[in-house]
């Protein structure tokens, strides 16, 4: 597998420039990749716990996955566009959504809590694939606007067998919109692995389309960053659709309510801890000389400091106004809907009908 | 006033809303140099571009789902669908997404699309061409669900569902695309298209109905008149939100009440008028509500339409049921 797709950094923390894809990575930037994936992680570790203790219904792990997360995050411009799906925490670090807003959904109090605008990334849909044809349309928005943005349009390997994404890479070849398709094939769809998806690479799949794609490996945020920031300026530039499938592992379970060792090896977890995104990422920054203990104290700090507010923000965290339920159902009145939250509070207010 | 059809009413009430407002845009299959299997569309293309006037591949869900996006950058997407029983593959966009995003989006992102669907039967179609799947959406939280009667309607209503900042199923009477009425180029409706029109005033039964059945019951209370009964005929127009006050206000009066839809009438619209009615016209009612419509069936082979259809003659029997009660 190591020799089909681009790497920038091996998993013993070396650094192979790829002539496709520049990158010179200083050690801001390398410090700004490190210091998100510490707090994606974080972010994981607490809202997991949270779960555990009965403060948040769900959760659903992103343990593996920082590296092609974070790199794709770094790679957008502040004004493009993404589509995501909800294990995308790496990139929802980068582009500022606040972890409390996004557990508010998880904790049941919303569907949805970051303002879309503010940080520039869709709703994510749980139903699986269907924003991926929100993205091409978000796109053909950019292109008659005339625009110099880009959509990014995640989804895993289990969603590439939906019908959706089929129709989003046609539409999107046949209007050649500003998209960049990100597979993040982390092997398993709950308890389906990719080789029932799939019966050819996944990233062969975007030739019968007409859209050029790539294979990259998922735990190497340079390659992330370096390719989906290629991918990205080619669609700004007017070269239509990219598709990249980046190659990565969920070392976690699909949900807090799942149980991944009824259908995988602990072997293959093991094998894939030792590509650790973070762990080569240290090691490069280490030899580089770009981290120093100051900094990794730093970080720890801030991380600590996030599980800190997220914890108490989020234990206790009083239940919505039940009269909210009602709220924004339309955006023009619907008398439907006045009727039977007037008749909601009269009922609460103990007033007979 | 111009005498216009159906068709050629929604092509200049599309028309007009795409020159008040650059971000209308139209979306569907063969809507381009053909102008759509029904010619809705004829002639746009060529005059606001195919970037305006989008022919799609053939695919609902994508049609759909690409609107959801263009909605989310600011575009209204006026959508085709080309036939009522083509627009269940898009039917997860529409409910999932299309309905709930405002709600799920806490009120930030508005989904301004309308959905043009032809619908109904009596046109002797092939299998898929002549459904009546209103029910669904009316029943669907987050969706507005429209209905025009005849042309002056449909230029008019068009352009409200368009301006309408919630996504709109709009659903086209196929069967009357091709009838004639005096279309005014100025009038507005009063109350904006949110509410149900009487278009008779009787007696003795109030008949409900919409679409394509507004024809039919203007025509059955003519027929009625022979038989002595005095019949109001109210076209509701808006199946969410439903505007049954003027329903109520009228069987206040009369006593009595036909409701009539092509739907199959077990769970259909038919159904929440007649509980509504019975629960805020009791003490008024001379007669249990009747209900006029599609038998539990697919609806069947063209042959047997005019045997499946709630035609004259089957509404006349119902007003004779409420009439004897």
């Amino acid at each position: 597998m190591t020799e089909d797709f681009v790497q920038l950094l091996t998993p013993n923390g070396e650094f192979r420039p790829h002539l496709d894809y520049p990158l010179e990575p200083d050690a801001d930037l390398l410090r700004a990749l490190y210091r998100d994936i510490v707090l994606t992680r974080r972010n994981d570790v607490e809202s997991t716990a949270l779960q555990r203790t009965g403060e948040l219904g769900l959760w659903c792990p992103v343990l593996g996955q920082e590296g092609i997360q974070v790199g794709a995050g770094h790679a957008m411009r502040r004004d493009d566009y993404g589509f995501t799906t909800y294990r995308e925490v790496g990139l929802f670090q980068v582009r500022g959504v606040d972890p409390v807003e996004l557990l508010q959904l998880y904790r049941g109090n919303s569907h949805a809590s970051w303002d879309l605008t503010r940080v520039g990334l869709g709703l994510f849909t749980i139903v699986i694939g269907s924003h991926a044809l929100h993205s091409v349309g978000y796109a053909m928005g950019i292109q008659r606007d005339g625009a110099d943005q880009a959509v990014l349009s995640c989804f895993g390997d289990g969603a590439t067998s939906t019908g959706d994404v089929h129709e989003a890479m046609v539409f999107a070849a046949t209007y050649a919109a500003p998209v960049v398709f990100l597979v993040q094939n982390n092997q398993w769809a709950i308890s389906v692995p990719v080789s029932r998806q799939a019966h050819a690479p996944l990233v062969q799949r975007a030739a019968g389309y007409g859209i050029p794609s790539v294979r990259i490996d998922g735990n190497d945020v340079l390659a992330g960053l370096a390719v989906t920031r290629v991918a990205l300026d080619h669609a700004r530039e007017g070269g239509g659709p990219t598709f990249i499938e980046a190659m990565t592992y969920r070392r976690g379970a699909h949900t807090t309510s799942d149980d991944p060792t009824r259908y995988r090896a602990e072997t293959e977890v093991e094998h894939w801890a030792a590509l650790d995104p973070l762990d080569r990422l240290t090691r490069y920054m280490e030899s580089a000389g770009a981290l120093d203990e100051a900094f990794v104290a730093s970080v720890q700090a801030e991380a600590d400091a996030m599980g800190e507010r997220i914890r108490g923000a989020i234990r206790g965290m009083p239940d919505p106004d039940p009269v909210g339920m009602f709220n924004a159902v339309y955006a023009e009145p619907h008398p439907q809907v006045e009727a039977d939250r007037q008749a909601f509070i009269a009922a609460s207010t103990g007033q007979l009908p | 006033m111009t005498e216009m059809t159906m068709v050629q009413a929604l092509n200049a009430g599309l028309r007009r809303a795409m020159e008040s407002d650059p971000r209308v845009l139209l979306m569907g299959e063969d809507i381009g140099p053909l102008g759509g299997v029904f010619r809705v569309t004829d002639g746009l293309q060529k005059d606001f571009g195919e970037q305006r006037v989008v022919d799609t591949p053939l695919a609902e869900s994508g049609i759909v789902g690409t609107a959801v996006g263009l909605a989310m950058r600011g575009y209204r997407p006026v959508v085709e669908i080309q036939f009522d029983g083509f627009v269940y593959p898009a039917f997860d966009q529409i409910v999932t997404m299309v309905a709930k995003h405002h709600y799920r989006s806490g009120g930030i992102t508005p989904m301004p699309i309308v959905i043009r669907i032809p619908y109904g039967g009596g046109i002797g179609a092939v299998e898929h061409h002549s459904e009546s799947p209103e029910a669904y959406f009316a029943h669907t939280p987050g969706l507005r669900v429209l209905t025009p009667g005849d042309a002056a309607e449909a230029y008019v209503t068009i352009q409200q569902a368009i301006a309408c900042d919630d996504p709109v199923i709009y659903l086209e009477p196929k069967r009357r695309y091709w009838d004639r009425v005096e279309v005014d180029d100025v009038s507005a409706i009063s109350g904006g298209p949110w509410t149900s029109r009487v278009l008779r005033q009787g007696i003795d039964v109030t008949l409900v109905g919409y679409g394509p059945m507004v024809r039919t019951m203007l025509e059955v209370a003519e027929a009625a008149t022979e038989e002595g009964w005095d019949c109001s005929v109210i076209d509701l127009r808006t199946l969410s939100p439903l505007d049954l006050d003027p329903v109520f206000d009228d069987v206040r009066r009369t006593g009595r009440c036909v409701v009539i839809h092509e739907a199959p009438t077990v769970l259909g619209i038919g159904a929440e008028v007649a509980a509504r009615v019975m629960k805020e016209c009791f003490f008024h009612l001379e007669a249990p509500v009747e209900r006029v419509g599609g038998a539990f069936i697919p609806y069947p082979p063209n042959r047997y339409e005019k045997h499946y259809l709630p035609t004259a003659d089957r509404i006349l029997d119902a007003i004779e049921q409420v009439m004897s009660a």
